[in-house]
């Protein structure tokens, strides 16, 4: 190869084909009038017992083909829907039947499902299902569940779902002990992912060779395709899952399965016709999940300098009506919240409550945001508090480029210890203060106020737990042609990975990137792998791709030293051509693919070159006996824990003295997720992620009534970010410290984007306005309201 | 589980419609409520345009309708009888190149995931139509109508400007 491909700005393969209309995302699978359409009757009440379902009136509709309700659901099917990740403080978890049974316990909980010959008639048949409830209180929101005075499940006392603490050191006596103390009670409210594609699930019975054929716009093609072989008392090997294109994910889509991810292939199975279940906006904000309620109550004890010498935080995690993703959003808020920095002792506490609400599940940074806002508001309350600058502060507790790995002696949320393989905080804090003009901030800020305006400038820094296991892998397959093909097993939503993946085996192999397909998430071709989430894909994936692609390289040059009689030590592959360095010898590694595989049989000109009087030894067997056919390799990754990556925003923001909204003036970000594949791509992750990060500060929230009716549950009232509520540039800079723990050198960086968002909005709308911001998102109203308490004590 | 007779719902209640999409003609027979999206989607096949949200907000149906952006799920099919509708698939050239808007958004890295592009797609094209020179700020208020969950917007500006830039001949 003549230019390594890592590190450069490739541009993206799969454009191609979605800038021509020609993506195929899961509503675009199996078009045309064979399919049926389903819908599914949610419930508008958000607890209730369920006395009688009546679908006589569905019956008599043309073009419906058929309704369930619970009672007609077989065997497993009938059953919860499985825990996905049970852990041992979970002890009262809680999920979902795929029908509702006996009671609800959401608005949006699903009740009834019908198929039908559109989706059009598959509504109306909806709207003629008569549920007689029996009403029950609703428990809406942390204080609610707290206070306990009604319960979400009659079995689960004080609606708790889990209690869980973690500590390193004794936090309560180091902060009993410390010069100064402080405490701080911190909220964030609810928002979700919102994908612009909802979810969607197709499946396809072949009553012929008795195969299930399962596409469904998920984040675990693999997870999907082991719950409806399980549920349907099906063989793995009967059922494939293709996730195709998926318009966004966000965490989201890793939940599995979704109720419909079973009762579609169930009704296709039933009806023998193919059957499409397509998510619209109000289903998505009523029947999947949120994330990122949680409210912190934080004692810290510190010195003169700022150092935290112990942090004692205890917070209340809403886990909506079900748990079926266990505890890792709290584990994550609990884990990551230290961030980059090194308290003395640190003991957390937390509790998970049910409420009456949309379940909750993994949106993008997971936990993270909350845990960064706890930390760095108690790190700007510590900063004002001593009139200390408040980047001295954070420096003062800086974990040092000396210092790694460093052990936190706690537990990540992959059941491993919390050890940071490396990172460089000092630099990356030098980096922002330069980027930002942190040191000539003062002095704007004057200049702003003589002129009557209000400017404020804030900062938070993260660390993210990226690529975790427990494994990936990836196949690597040199075709006769020279082409070669790359199945992934994880799945893809946006991010990328045809184009990064290819740049790793284009490298590898020495052969044009346009040779290189990269294929995610069909388990008909990699049918081991776990999922995309945790920004895991480069790392996990990444490294599988790379391994494979090297067992390929090694496999190409054996075969072709000894198809050139050449050393393999004096062999390169140049443009998928191998070559003796230093001479004219070159051999196609399409060739090389045809020799790799002994032929009886020649189909055409290539393979002529394979069979049995053209090559091999007739003293030895055509394939040897530690090898196999064709040129291809399968590897797997599985690395010890998890490796960290970080990053460090600063905000400028202006809020209006009268009208009270906030504008951003300045926003920078210092990055650091290791050797970067495709910086383009990168740039585009923490562009997209800066900008839920606004939204999260700013607009976006789950508007619920206490009677636990989600008030805004349209892209009208739910405020997501345009490109007008979105600062018009984003200035970054790369920090790039390799990660010891895999070859690459690579850390994630899908989540990092949004991590700091609140906590760096927050201290800059708070050094605008000169108090305290302890709760995010702030709307204009609320930050008006906090303004006249201030005036009016 | 309770199962009914298929019956044939291609009675009365459906409409012969041709709908004149990108130069081509789809004779389809749809229902009085059947929205465009689903219809452009459904009985075309054009799967290009895509549906977000179903109320209007978001954009990502937004095709052209005699050339002006219009949103295809608020629209009946019905209704979309006297008028050329161009898709996303119609921005592409007769030799399957990508048009100006579609190259500069693969130049700018102006999508992730793809969901939204279609709509951003064809409001840039009448856009750009209308003022082939943006200013920034301009190019901002193109795309102030459409939802994009990936990009941050950062990226679709800049590619708003550089479709400008390579219809007036620029580099």
């Amino acid at each position: 190869m003549t230019t390594k491909l890592f590190g450069e700005r490739v541009p993206r393969v799969e454009d191609q084909r979605f800038l021509r209309g020609r993506g195929r995302y899961v509503d675009d699978v199996l078009v045309g009038p064979g399919t049926l359409h389903a819908a599914v009757l949610r419930s508008p009440h958000a607890h209730a017992r369920i006395l009688d379902i009546d679908v006589s009136a569905v019956l008599d509709l043309e073009g419906v083909h058929a309704v369930w309700t619970h009672e007609d659901l077989d065997g497993v099917m009938a059953d919860p829907l499985p825990l996905l990740i049970p852990h041992p403080a979970l002890t009262h978890g809680r999920t979902q039947f795929a029908l509702a049974r006996d009671e609800v316990n959401h608005v949006g909980e699903a009740i009834a499902f019908v198929v039908a010959d559109d989706r059009y008639v598959a509504e109306d048949a909806v709207d003629r299902i008569r549920v007689t409830y029996d009403f029950l209180p609703a428990v809406v929101g942390i204080e609610a569940a707290r206070a306990a005075t009604h319960l979400v499940h009659d079995d689960v006392p004080g609606n708790v779902g889990a209690r869980m603490e973690q500590h390193h050191g004794d936090a309560p006596a180091a902060i009993a002990a410390a010069p100064r103390r402080l405490s701080l009670d911190l909220t964030i409210e609810r928002s979700s992912c919102q994908p612009m594609e909802g979810r969607g699930v197709v499946a396809r019975w072949d009553p012929d060779t008795s195969r299930l054929t399962v596409w469904s716009s998920t984040q675990t093609s693999t997870g999907v395709r082991g719950c409806v072989a399980a549920r349907l008392g099906l063989d793995l090997a009967q059922v494939d899952v293709i996730t195709p294109d998926v318009g966004g994910g966000f965490g989201v889509k890793i939940n599995h399965p979704w109720p419909e991810e079973l009762l579609v292939p169930m009704a296709a199975r039933a009806l023998g016709r193919p059957v499409k279940f397509t998510e619209d906006r109000r289903e998505h904000f009523i029947s999947s999940a949120h994330e990122r309620g949680q409210v912190h109550h934080v004692e810290v004890g510190f010195d003169e300098d700022g150092r935290v010498l112990g942090l004692d935080v205890t917070f209340w995690h809403d886990h909506g009506a079900y748990s079926p993703y266990g505890l890792i959003v709290p584990i994550i808020t609990a884990t990551q919240l230290l961030g980059p920095y090194k308290p003395g002792a640190y003991r957390v506490q937390f509790e998970s409550l049910f409420t009456n609400t949309v379940m909750v599940t993994p949106y993008r940074g997971a936990g993270r945001p909350q845990g960064c806002f706890v930390m760095e508001r108690t790190m700007d309350a510590i900063a004002a508090e001593l009139g200390l600058d408040r980047t001295a502060v954070r420096a003062a507790n800086f974990i040092q480029p000396d210092e790694f790995p460093y052990d936190h002696g706690l537990v990540f949320q992959d059941g491993r210890e919390l050890e940071y393989d490396s990172g460089d905080y000092p630099a990356s804090l030098d980096k922002l203060k330069a980027l930002i003009g942190w040191d000539g901030f003062p002095a704007l800020q004057a200049e702003a106020a003589a002129e009557g305006r209000r400017i404020g400038i804030g900062l938070a820094c993260y660390v993210e737990g990226t690529g975790v296991g427990p494994y990936e892998g990836a196949h690597v397959h040199v075709e006769t042609s020279g082409k070669v093909k790359v199945a992934i097993g994880l799945t893809t939503q946006g991010q990328g990975h045809a184009t990064v993946f290819a740049q790793i085996v284009a490298d590898e192999l020495g052969v044009p990137l346009e040779d290189v397909e990269v294929v995610s998430g069909d388990t008909r071709k990699m049918p081991y792998a776990v999922g995309t989430f945790a920004s895991r894909a480069a790392v996990m994936s990444g490294s599988a791709v790379q391994l494979a692609a090297q067992a390929v390289r090694e496999k190409a040059l054996r075969i072709a030293a000894e198809a050139l009689e050449a050393d393999v030590a004096d062999l390169e592959i140049v443009d998928g051509l191998v070559q003796v360095r230093g001479t004219d010898a070159t051999l196609a590694l399409g060739t090389v693919a045809v020799l790799s595989n002994p032929l009886r049989y020649a189909f055409d000109e290539a393979s002529k070159a394979a069979t049995q009087f053209a090559v091999g030894d007739p003293g030895k067997p055509p394939v040897a006996e530690d090898d196999e056919p064709g040129l291809e390799a399968r590897d797997f990754y599985s690395p010890q824990r998890a490796t960290f990556a970080s990053g460090m925003h600063a905000v400028i923001v202006e809020t209006d003295p009268d009208t009270a909204e906030v504008r951003i003036l300045r926003y920078a970000v210092v990055h650091d997720c290791g050797r970067i594949i495709n910086p383009m791509i990168v740039e585009g992750q923490i562009h997209g992620g800066v900008a839920q990060g606004v939204g999260g500060a700013l607009y976006e929230r789950m508007e619920y009534d206490d009677s636990g009716q989600l008030l805004n549950a349209s892209f009208m009232d739910f405020l997501m970010p345009y490109v007008t509520e979105v600062p018009d540039t984003i200035e970054i800079d790369h920090l790039e410290t390799p990660s010891p723990l895999n070859r690459l050198g690579i850390k994630g960086a899908g989540e990092a984007g949004v991590i700091p968002g609140s906590a760096a909005i927050a201290a800059a709308i708070e050094d605008a306005e000169g108090f305290p911001i302890t709760a995010m998102p702030i709307s204009p109203s609320e930050l008006h309201a906090l303004r006249q308490s201030k005036e009016t004590p | 589980m309770t199962d009914t007779p298929t019956t044939d719902t291609s009675g009365t209640q459906r409409r012969d419609v041709t709908l004149r999409v990108n130069g081509a003609a789809h004779a389809i027979s749809v229902e009085p409520r059947r929205l465009l999206s689903d219809a452009l989607r459904h009985d075309c096949g054009l799967t290009g345009t895509h549906v977000g949200c179903e109320h209007g907000v978001c954009g990502a149906c937004t095709v052209l309708v005699d050339g002006a952006p219009a949103r295809s799920c608020l629209m009946l099919a019905v209704a979309s009888e006297d008028v050329e509708i161009t898709t996303v698939e119609g921005l592409t050239g007769a030799d399957d190149s990508l048009g100006p808007v579609q190259q500069a958004f693969a130049d700018c890295h102006g999508l992730q995931c793809g969901f939204c592009t279609p709509g951003f797609l064809t409001t840039i094209t009448a856009g750009l139509r209308d003022n082939p020179t943006p200013t920034r700020d301009e190019a901002r208020e193109m795309v102030a109508g459409n939802l994009c969950r990936c990009t941050g917007y950062q990226n679709i500006v800049a590619a708003v400007l550089r479709a400008a830039e390579i219809q007036g001949g620029g580099s």
